[in-house]
């Protein structure tokens, strides 16, 4: 059920040195640029025009509840993994006002974002993967969320071929990477001694038309398909297939849930680095003068008490029910509803939870291991 | 000065005043706020009426005292809304931490005529002694949230009830975990938001000050903390600090080994 096609993949070649001309192009194109950058121990993405503000020879070191950089001997950009989020935040905003009222004369004003153009360096293929499955569920024909689809539309989404995995990574079980396979408008794989570079859509299109790139070298395309195939390779977790996750919901009386909700703490750093997770909450903020009220949007979880209160009542009133809840319909009950999981195997939930909870291993046990009673 | 407008009072009573200060804190609001209500007490601010009968008392401070008890009873019968603010009016606060230990003995150690000194054997929550209409957490409060929950009550609205964790508005600002990046031990996925994140936001752990979250799994986050090198004195000392008396916190510093020095 991918509705994106694999790209095609005609790249060009960039050497190393003139990585800056990419950036140039970016920027000249109209866009403000955000690239990876250092910041509170973690790497984030940040605006940036030059490329020696951009993160080098760095990786990063993930396990469960447990992130660390670290220096590399080599000169590369691009050796680490993903920060601690996707692109999740630009589009769906984590706290923002959706509309405005007045109370005399009544009026109602949507506040809809004025955003730049804005090209996101560095993208990785399960983010990329996580915001078709965002795009899916805020622009579906049904209703199209404004907010989001405005932040979206101004996006240039610059990808980049993982040729490392963390050892949180399990995207290659998910189909999702570690190469960029869907909706980037430039795709990258760098190289020992620059970068391959390629375009995906007529707007990635353009801005490359305005780089010389040199003709890539059989070697270099063998070195490419190497590298994904190596961080595929490296990666020590996997998710069982969508079929197997489907049973999910023939063992919700297993054991082992209980042996997670005692680990569990139902604080919600999961869902809030997913970079699919999508609840919110809304609520109103009035004025001291009573005069003037604002309706405001910010991220939910289904481990918060609100998120299954209705009328007063908790539905789901324990971290055992909640922490079921989340996966499986994170990898259930998505199939069901948008035709494929809900996770893209960039395995934040592990490295963010603060007690290290493994989806991976949690599902494993919970399809294969002892029987389905209590 | 007579006027149909709403009657507002903040009383004090055992606490630093720092909860008053938060909402003296305020900027612009503060300025709005005697459009809309009288302020008839408040004595860190000015006006000090403590006996008028009111629409709305915040109540900062924890009941420690025999004249305390008495003086919140007449607050309670002076009010037609009691609103508890902070640590210690809502949980006891730091100075609850005497009710872990023989209080008497302790004066014994650090007055020289503690028979001089009239207090009762507990700090505790305005809760345990009068009946509260709504509860706003935090050391100090966020005087956003109390302004809030005033226009709320103006409007006879519910005010909205924080069920998050603080995890929840670190993520929201874009906040990098201490414990995951750092190893740095952090109350944040246990204790229930509200504060904007203020600690984390410094590169600090959250030491806990708005009391446990609606969900508190402290078996848990005890063992992760202990994996981060604390060891079961400190581990208890997270529990045990400003919100000791909050009810989970304190069944949790209970339960826990390091409990040696009660």
């Amino acid at each position: 059920m991918q509705q994106s096609a694999k790209i095609e993949r005609q790249p060009g070649f960039l050497p190393r040195a003139d990585f800056q001309r990419l950036l140039d192009g970016v920027v000249k194109s109209g866009y403000q640029l955000l690239g990876p950058v250092v910041k509170d121990g973690a790497i984030q993405l940040m605006e940036v025009s030059d490329a020696r503000q951009l993160v080098k020879g760095l990786t990063n070191e993930q396990q469960p509840g447990h992130y660390r950089l670290q220096q590399t001997a080599g000169e590369r950009l691009f050796d680490w993994n993903h920060g601690p989020q996707g692109l999740k935040p630009l589009c769906f905003a984590p706290h923002e006002v959706l509309w405005v009222e007045q109370k005399d004369p009544l009026s109602f004003t949507t506040r809809l974002p004025d955003l730049k153009p804005t090209a996101v360096l560095g993208v990785r293929g399960c983010d990329l993967a996580a915001l078709a499955i965002q795009d899916r569920h805020f622009l579906h024909a049904a209703g199209a969320d404004p907010h989001y689809r405005q932040r979206r539309e101004q996006l240039l989404l610059i990808g980049i071929d993982c040729a490392h995995s963390a050892e949180s990574c399990f995207c290659a079980s998910t189909g999702d990477g570690p190469s960029v396979n869907q909706g980037v408008d430039i795709g990258l794989s760098e190289l020992d001694d620059g970068f391959l570079v390629w375009s995906g859509s007529d707007q990635g299109e353009a801005v490359l038309q305005q780089i010389d790139l040199a003709a890539a070298q059989t070697q270099q395309l063998e070195q490419m398909a190497r590298q994904s195939e190596q961080a595929a390779q490296e990666q020590q977790r996997k998710l069982p297939s969508a079929e197997e996750l489907m049973r999910l919901y023939q063992r919700l009386e297993h054991a082992h849930w209980q042996q997670i909700a005692e680990r569990c703490l139902g604080c919600g750093n999961c869902t809030a680095v997913c970079p699919t997770c999508f609840c919110y909450d809304t609520h109103h903020e009035v004025s001291l003068d009573g005069l003037s009220a604002q309706n405001v949007r910010q991220w939910d979880s289904c481990f918060s008490a609100s998120h299954s209160s209705m009328g007063g009542f908790k539905v789901r009133g324990d971290i055992l029910s909640r922490y079921r809840q989340w996966l499986t319909h994170k990898l259930a009950g998505w199939q069901e509803q948008q035709g494929r999981i809900g996770c893209t195997g960039c395995g934040r939930c592990i490295t963010w939870c603060p007690v290290g909870i493994d989806l991976t291993k949690e599902s494993d046990a919970i399809l294969w291991e002892g029987s389905l009673d209590e | 000065m007579a006027t149909d407008k709403p009657k507002l009072a903040v009383h004090k009573f055992s606490s630093c005043d720092g909860c008053q200060l938060a909402l003296l804190n305020l900027g612009e609001p503060l300025l709005a706020l005697p459009g809309l209500v009288d302020i008839v007490h408040f004595a860190e601010a000015g006006p000090n009426s403590p006996d008028q009968a009111v629409d709305i008392s915040l109540v900062e401070g924890s009941v420690s005292t025999p004249e305390d008890i008495q003086r919140i009873q007449q607050v309670r019968q002076n009010s037609k809304l009691l609103v508890s603010i902070g640590a210690c009016a809502t949980s006891g606060g730091l100075q609850a931490l005497g009710n872990f230990a023989n209080r008497h003995e302790w004066m014994a150690s650090v007055y020289s005529n503690p028979e001089n000194i009239e207090v009762l054997n507990s700090s505790d929550p305005i809760s345990k002694h009068v009946k509260v209409d709504l509860q706003i957490q935090g050391c100090p409060v966020n005087s956003t949230q109390v302004i809030g929950a005033l226009r709320n009550l103006l409007s006879g609205v519910a005010p909205r009830a924080e069920v998050h964790s603080v995890c929840m508005e670190c993520k929201r600002q874009g906040l990098i975990c201490t414990m995951v990046t750092q190893g740095e031990p952090c109350m944040g996925p246990v204790t229930l938001a509200g504060c904007g994140a203020l600690c984390p936001a410094t590169g600090r752990g959250c030491y806990g000050c708005y009391g446990p979250a609606e969900q508190l799994n402290d078996r848990s986050i005890s063992d992760r903390f202990e994996q981060l090198g604390l060891d079961a004195q400190a581990v208890l000392r997270r529990f045990r600090f400003i919100a000791n008396s909050a009810a989970g916190f304190k069944a949790a510093s209970e339960g826990l080994r390091g409990d040696t020095d009660g």
